[in-house]
């Protein structure tokens, strides 16, 4: 905004750079609709009230209200304001601009909620309850994939097998879990087991020079076909089987006082061991990544590997450290699918979510925070998705698919093109 | 890289003393097309993939072995009577792997099972390749065969047309549908720069809700029916029937063709090949990369697409939430096994038909896991991507062979 005021008072000729106006024209057109949404969810409310509870159900604490018609109006001015403000070009790119962007988003996902949680039919009045909760059940898998994906795909070998990672980590924990009754050696099981996979993975793609977006798929089937093969093999009889797929799971650790803010503490503070290692991993992976000597040979060896041999890295070794590192995060997220929530292991317990890590690692440009973002996004869609599916004004099944809309409509519309490290997925041989 | 036959994946020692071509060029005609002998330039990859094949079935072997309850006792006691042990892994090795031939290809209907098992395989795996050949990595073809599916069936049980017309009117929407599907992701990469590993993954979770929430609706149920499974297509526009085989498998062969007509003989092949090899030097050379991607996507779309209509006019006659099963991903792993090439994509295709149909009678008859031919299919493919590997096992003489002929990288 500064530019352009200063552009002005000297009167020199504004430059208007038409993909600029191409970009003003598409972001108005679509905050425009948006906004025309919420007004007509403004005019389609009937009753006054709908009822929010953002802290623990539990504690008993008493759901506060808020009025319906109101609150729709005015996320749909702000929206439309917003809107204006694009298309007439007083919000050019830069913080001001992201940030009426956040605002946006916010404003119709709640006007969105209120509108979906006015006029219910039922006696049973549903309460919005807060998301967060469910948006980290299910962003922390997701988030250490995406780290795993991160490490070996800036250290140039392509991690399509996150999701075989995951399955065999989800096994193995399960598995080890079951035999010493213990969650916490599970973990250790679920770790090896996503060691395990990496390890092929390094092996085929850094030793045998296989095309690594083959070898990942192939990985994928593999540990799925693998586990499911061993799951076979484990007897119905229950006095066998709970040496081997009936694990105990890991419990809620409160922690003192940051469990007791009042609407993330719940979400964030109250959680099993996996989570808070989660934490941990996104913080030392950056870490390590950008502000140690290793982790900047593994982004020399991922981006310009010769460049890296000549100056006496050895890329192979980097290669590989990277991949089994990654693999301990990977198995971690994998240990979640049993040990972390359900307990047993059932035949392909991480239903897809590798892949949707995978997209994360790309939404998130290789880098581990903004994946970590990218994943807490797709986490944050899917658990209000979840919530909707108990209010009847859109049907269930539709609702599903919301997640993965909101993804394709935050990549095709704000993400954008994307690079990826330059030598990812090229095999070094020294010439 | 889509044909030159040494890509950077160059993992023997002799062919490195070989002038290497430079890594992203679009090497023209491959090494095998010119002057003579082109089935015996053919010979070492297929002498590596029967090696392959065999390491793999080694390797399920051994799993065999451990899956059978009897040989697991037996080893018990191996050290004081080793014979029963040997002789009991040997028996059930020789029944799963029997079961596993006479299930896929050893009477009539077996092969029939397994040509029409391989038909949406190949069909599909076409769909991943092409897409590879253009540097495009289509994990999406399961949401497009699911899209073709509805619309075909949707044409199949709701009009009321003549025979020859309803089924070419069924087969052209369930394309049409898979078209749409696949180009909606080559149009967000062309225009927006969307990748499209994340936006085919999201359509196929986006198709698969569709088709569940299609199946909760009257007009797809089946009348009187509250269950998740459509009408039956219509007998007129289902495909006729050769020797027992539903004639899906003819298609799926001319659309081999056609894809490899497509590849190998027009502007636009040569164009979707040039920017899988290297999109900047086609982007100076005045191709539009945009519409290369679109139109690789829209014809990927396609032919998934007629994988859906194979599922659903072929024998399996109504839609169910999980009629794709899995095909949309084998198909990759086909593709892969294929090398990206529409003849080895067919084979490829038969093979793991043959495999899926087998595995199944193995799983009826010697009481072996199913999951076992995942395993083997897994197996087959890594083996056949690391001839280096292979080679090594074997003692074979290493030769002129690149391994798979891919584009390598996200970069695009």
């Amino acid at each position: 905004m500064e530019l352009v005021s200063t552009a002005t008072t000297v009167a020199e000729p504004v430059v208007r750079d038409p993909e600029d106006a191409k970009r003003r024209t598409k972001v108005g057109l679509l905050l425009l609709l948006v906004s025309g949404l919420l007004f007509y969810f403004w005019t389609s409310i009937d009753n006054a009230e709908v009822s929010y509870l953002l802290g623990d159900r539990t504690a008993g604490a008493e759901p506060g209200t808020l009025p319906a018609r109101p609150v729709t109006l005015g996320c749909a001015v702000v929206v439309l304001v917003i809107a204006l403000a694009v298309a007439s070009g007083v919000l050019r790119r830069g913080v001001g601009n992201v940030l009426a962007m956040i605002v946006a988003g916010f404003a119709f996902i709640l006007g969105f909620i209120v509108w979906a949680y006015s006029d219910q039919e039922a006696a049973f009045q549903a309460v919005i309850t807060n998301p967060l909760p469910g948006t980290f059940a299910i962003a922390t898998p997701l988030i250490l994939g995406a780290l795993a994906g991160c490490l070996c795909e800036r250290a140039g070998v392509i991690n399509v097998a996150i999701e075989g990672q995951f399955l065999a980590g989800a096994f193995f924990a399960s598995v080890v879990a079951s035999l010493t009754y213990s969650a916490g050696a599970g973990l250790l099981g679920g770790i090896a087991a996503g060691v395990g996979i990496a390890a092929m993975l390094a092996l085929f793609a850094i030793r045998y020079l296989v095309n690594q977006v083959v070898l990942g798929v192939v990985l994928v089937v593999f540990a799925s076909g693998l586990t499911a093969f061993l799951l076979d093999q484990v007897p119905d009889d229950p006095a066998v089987k709970q040496y081997l797929n009936d694990p105990p799971t890991l419990n809620d650790i409160a922690i003192p006082v940051l469990s007791d803010i009042p609407v993330i503490g719940e979400a964030m503070f109250n959680q099993t061991i996996l989570v808070y290692l989660m934490y941990a991993s996104v913080a030392v992976v950056t870490f390590i990544m950008f502000e140690t000597r290793w982790g900047l040979r593994v982004r020399a060896v991922g981006e310009h590997p010769k460049a890296a041999d000549t100056v006496g890295i050895n890329v192979k070794r980097t290669r590989w450290q990277a991949v089994l590192f990654g693999g301990v995060f990977a198995g971690l997220g994998g240990a979640y699918f049993t040990i972390g929530s359900t307990g047993s292991f059932d035949k392909g317990a991480s239903s897809g979510n590798g892949f949707i890590a995978l997209a994360a690692v790309i939404m998130g440009r290789w880098h581990p925070i903004w994946a970590t973002l990218a994943a807490l996004f797709f986490g944050f869609v899917s658990s209000l998705q979840d919530q909707l599916k108990l209010v009847s004004k859109i049907p269930s099944e539709l609702l599903t698919m919301t997640p993965y809309i909101a993804t394709v409509v935050a990549v095709a519309g704000f993400v954008g093109r994307v690079r990826p490290p330059a030598a990812d997925g090229e095999p070094y041989v020294p010439s | 890289m889509p044909d030159g036959p040494a890509p950077p994946g160059k993992a023997d020692r002799d062919s490195a003393a070989e002038p290497t071509p430079p890594p992203s060029a679009p090497s023209g005609v491959p090494a095998e097309a010119q002057g003579a002998g082109r089935f015996a330039a053919y010979l070492p990859s297929i002498k590596v993939t029967a090696a392959s094949i065999l390491l793999a079935l080694v390797i399920g072997a051994l799993l065999i072995v451990v899956s059978d309850r009897r040989v697991v006792e037996s080893f018990g006691y191996f050290f004081s009577y080793p014979w029963d042990a040997l002789r009991n892994s040997g028996a059930a090795i020789a029944e799963s792997y029997t079961a596993l031939v006479t299930g896929s290809v050893g009477s009539w209907s077996a092969i029939t099972a397994t040509l029409e098992r391989a038909a949406p395989l190949i069909c599909g795996g076409l769909a991943v390749a092409l897409a590879f050949r253009c540097g495009l990595f289509n994990i999406g073809a399961q949401g497009q065969l699911v899209i073709g599916a509805i619309c075909a069936a949707y044409v199949g049980f709701h009009y009321d047309l003549p025979p020859v017309v309803h089924v070419i009117a069924a087969l052209l929407a369930g394309l049409a549908g898979g078209a749409v599907w696949g180009g909606i992701v080559g149009l967000l990469k062309a225009r927006t720069g969307a990748h499209e590993v994340i936006t085919t993954i999201m359509l196929n979770y986006i198709a698969l809700s569709i088709l569940t929430w299609l199946l909760t609706k009257e007009a797809f149920q089946q009348p009187g029916s509250n269950n998740p499974r459509s009408e039956k297509v219509a007998d007129t526009a289902t495909f006729p029937e050769l020797f027992g085989v539903h004639s899906g498998i003819v298609l799926a062969v001319a659309a081999a063709l056609g894809v490899w007509w497509l590849l190998e003989r027009s502007t636009v092949g040569f164009e979707m090949r040039a920017v899988g090899a290297n999109p900047d030097a086609s982007r100076t050379a005045g191709m539009s990369v945009a519409n290369v991607y679109t139109i690789a996507m829209v014809v990927a779309g396609l032919l998934a697409g007629l994988a859906g209509t194979q599922q659903v006019l072929g024998h399996e006659d109504s839609l169910t939430a999980n009629f794709g099963g899995t095909i949309g991903f084998d198909a990759i792993t086909v593709a892969l096994l294929g090398r990206a090439t529409p003849l080895g994509t067919v084979l490829a295709g038969l093979l793991f038909g043959a495999l899926s149909v087998g595995g199944t009678a193995m799983q009826a008859s010697a009481a072996t896991p199913l999951a076992l031919t995942q395993v083997l299919q897994a197996l087959i493919v890594l083996f056949v991507a690391a001839p280096a590997l292979v080679r090594g096992v074997f003692r074979m003489r290493s030769a002129r062979d690149g391994g798979t002929v891919l584009a390598s990288g996200w970069n695009s």
